[in-house]
């Protein structure tokens, strides 16, 4: 069993932010011989020095190659679509993307002998969000309810295809991270986007627990679990808990409750945001809210992520959110209204001095 | 308390209020001697701007306020208190400037809003008399059971306060998961530091050493008939008495006595209950009647009586064994059974 650094990193989705800046980060790292960057695309930005990248073909059927020609003894598994992107054929794209991505790979993975680290992200959306469930998942919680999302039920087969896989592969240390949402100064998200809009929808008598990870930690757990061994499933998110009102209120924002009266009215609440990527796992997470606790994480890798208030002012603040309700203003208008009430009850009991000394 | 804060933020302004307006017209700015106003009414003299810089811990809202700005202030001016506070505690809640723990409890909201409003309810409306809070622990985490009545969990609230009241500690509720599925009753659980009753959240909330409280009779309970008035219904599976002793806590039976008689429940109009997805549709002599207010409970007495603890400890290795949890249980229920006979001698009239 191979324990060291691994000397050739595969990189998978580094089309996109995410993928992109870990293999940078690892390409950086002197400990690691070579990172190579695939995707199904060539990414829109340099990936900078360090990482080769492989274009593969949709189906995957070079991955194999890929993996035999470089020699790789580490894959880390960013390729997934958390949102349907109309433009990019939508829902059935999606679940290409995730599901038979995922499994090809594994397939590509069980078949490359000198693999021994396979990192796959995950979501905590495997969770779900009901009525019915715990405050606080831990990576044991078996969700009560099937997440009707789209999103969701990818993550639910990833995690099956990976349970899988550790089983034909028991040699391979298999790692796979649940994050809640990034939120972190560069990162633009249906979740960042939602908190730039000027007046915030919020569902109607709800205000959802919601977490967040920071993505420079995201990034930070993610190169230490291609340089470091830990196998497992792991909760990856920022301690503590911000409500949704208490989020839109520290970006400045005015929220707008919005009745929810079942899925079409989710929907329409999707389609009134007119942004797309809303889907109803993120309805649910706004009508229950998600928290997960983090201790097997923290236990494992001796390292905490920032906390989600923490994380969130870094956002709010990098964002530069113009603030409509912002600290000053209210501040000021608190000021404004306790000396107006001060000088008005003095006058009152001058008045009445006045009149009662007379007499 | 979400205090202290305030101060970081507020007092550099404060300070820089310092020189600018004011000086309209009033002769004390921030001098020390005090109010040369009419001599004896200012009470306990004491100078308004300095004792205030001295104790910020004693007196926090105010200190948090520009003083010398324009309007000077009395020490001790409660309502001038009031008002600070509310508008620091508004400001705050605009700004999303407080706390919320992972369940969700918002001690501020708590402590400022919701139990001000449920405290008159049960000093004044009820009448409420507490017994045997000492059995509660000053610290450390315990599992409160309690008996559950009245048609709608106004128990639950009224529990809230009793135990807030006598150990200045915040009950942490286990509810039913119908309450979660209802909007704003469900925050406003969460909020007040209500969970989900399950065994993770039970467990977790112990662990953390807090003082949880559960109603094991849940629906059964509050949804019994006035002819059934005091007497426990089946104590559910047990959950709670695993929970204890999975984290080796003790558990504190408590009786209510009172919540049986707000809203006497003669009837149940159940295509009403399927159509709302509720366990039951009250009719009770007021209520589908005199509509929204057949909704006012009736003024019965209430009386409240917290029990020994039950130590669970020595029972730590049969945490999952079913005949253990079962008697267990059953002691619980009839300790509380044989408490709300005791306290229902003590209450012949139930409006006295």
């Amino acid at each position: 069993m191979v324990t060291d650094i691994p000397r050739t990193v595969v990189v998978t989705g580094v089309r996109r932010f995410l993928g992109a800046h870990v293999a940078a980060r690892l390409a950086a790292d002197p400990r690691i011989g070579r990172v190579v960057g695939v995707d199904t695309a060539a990414p829109g930005d340099d990936l900078g020095g360090g990482v080769e990248f492989v274009r593969v073909d949709p189906g995957l059927s070079q991955l194999r190659s890929v993996l035999a020609d470089t020699g790789a003894e580490a894959v880390v598994h960013l390729a997934l679509a958390t949102a349907p992107d109309p433009q990019g054929g939508g829902r059935a794209a999606m679940k290409e993307q995730n599901v038979i991505g995922t499994m090809r790979l594994l397939a590509a993975c069980q078949q490359a002998p000198a693999v021994h680290r396979v990192v796959v992200r995950s979501s905590t959306a495997a969770y779900g969000a009901s009525f019915r469930d715990p405050a606080v998942f831990t990576e044991d919680t078996q969700a009560r309810e099937v997440p009707r999302g789209g999103f969701a039920r990818d993550i639910l087969d990833i995690e099956g295809y990976v349970r899988g896989f550790r089983r034909r592969r028991p040699d391979v240390c298999a790692t796979v991270l649940r994050f809640v949402p990034f939120v972190g100064s560069r990162v633009d998200t249906a979740l960042t986007r939602y908190f730039a809009l000027p007046v915030v929808p919020t569902v109607l008598g709800r205000d959802p627990r919601l977490q967040f990870v920071h993505i420079d930690d995201a990034w930070e757990v993610l190169h230490r679990s291609v340089l470091e061994e830990h196998s497992g499933t792991f909760n990856v998110a920022g301690p503590g808990v911000i409500t949704l009102a208490q989020a839109v209120r520290r970006a400045g924002r005015i929220p707008v409750p919005v009745v929810e009266p079942g899925l079409s009215g989710a929907a329409a609440f999707a389609k009134a945001l007119g942004m797309r990527g809303l889907s109803l796992d993120q309805v649910d997470l706004f009508v229950h809210g998600r928290v997960v606790d983090i201790t097997r994480l923290t236990t494992e890798y001796g390292f905490t992520p920032r906390s989600t208030p923490e994380a969130f002012v870094d956002f709010v603040r990098a964002h530069e959110l113009g603030s409509l309700l912002g600290l000053g203003r209210v501040t000021a208008a608190e000021r404004a209204i306790l000396n107006g009430i001060r000088r008005a009850r003095l006058a009152g009991k001058r008045s009445l001095d006045g009149a009662r000394r007379p007499s | 308390m979400a205090r202290g804060d305030p101060h970081s933020e507020l007092a550099p302004m404060s300070a820089a209020e310092l020189p600018a307006p004011s000086r309209n017209g009033h002769q004390r700015a921030p001098e020390p001697p005090p109010t040369p106003e009419p001599g004896p009414a200012s009470g306990p003299a004491v100078g308004p701007e300095p004792a205030v810089g001295l104790e910020p811990a004693a007196v926090p809202e105010p200190a948090a306020v520009p003083e010398p700005a324009a309007a000077p202030v009395e020490e001790g001016d409660v309502w001038d208190r009031r008002v600070a506070g509310a508008l620091a505690f508004l400001r705050r809640r605009l700004t999303g400037d407080y706390e919320v723990d992972e369940f969700g409890f918002d001690p501020e909201l708590t402590e400022r809003v919701i139990q001000p409003l449920l405290r008159p309810v049960f000093r004044r409306y009820f009448r409420g008399e507490v017994t045997g809070a000492e059995h509660l622990p000053e610290h450390g985490p315990a599992l409160v059971v309690a008996n559950h009545s009245g048609t709608l969990p106004i128990d639950a609230g009224m529990l809230t306060v009793a135990v807030h009241d006598e150990t200045g500690r915040h009950l942490r509720l286990l509810g039913a998961d119908l309450v979660f599925r209802i909007p704003i009753f469900s925050e406003l659980t969460r909020k007040s530091g209500g969970t989900l009753a399950c065994n993770a959240d039970a467990e977790r909330l112990l662990r953390n050493g807090e003082l949880v409280g559960v109603f094991p009779e849940g629906f059964k309970g509050i949804g019994k008939r006035y002819w059934q008035r005091y007497q426990l219904q089946r104590f559910g599976r047990g959950g709670f008495v695993s929970a204890a002793l999975h984290t080796g806590t003790p558990i504190v039976p408590v009786a209510i006595v009172g919540a049986e008689e707000i809203y006497p429940l003669i009837g149940d109009l159940k295509p009403l209950a399927r159509l709302l997805g509720t366990p039951y549709f009250p009719v009770t002599p007021t209520f589908p009647w005199l509509g929204p207010l057949g909704m006012v409970p009736l003024p019965s007495k209430w009386l409240v009586e917290f029990c020994p603890p039950i130590d669970t400890t020595p029972y730590a290795d049969s945490a999952d064994d079913p005949i253990v949890i079962f008697n267990l249980a059953d002691q619980v229920r009839e300790t509380i059974q044989q408490t709300v006979r005791k306290l229902l001698e003590r209450r012949p009239d139930p409006f006295a």
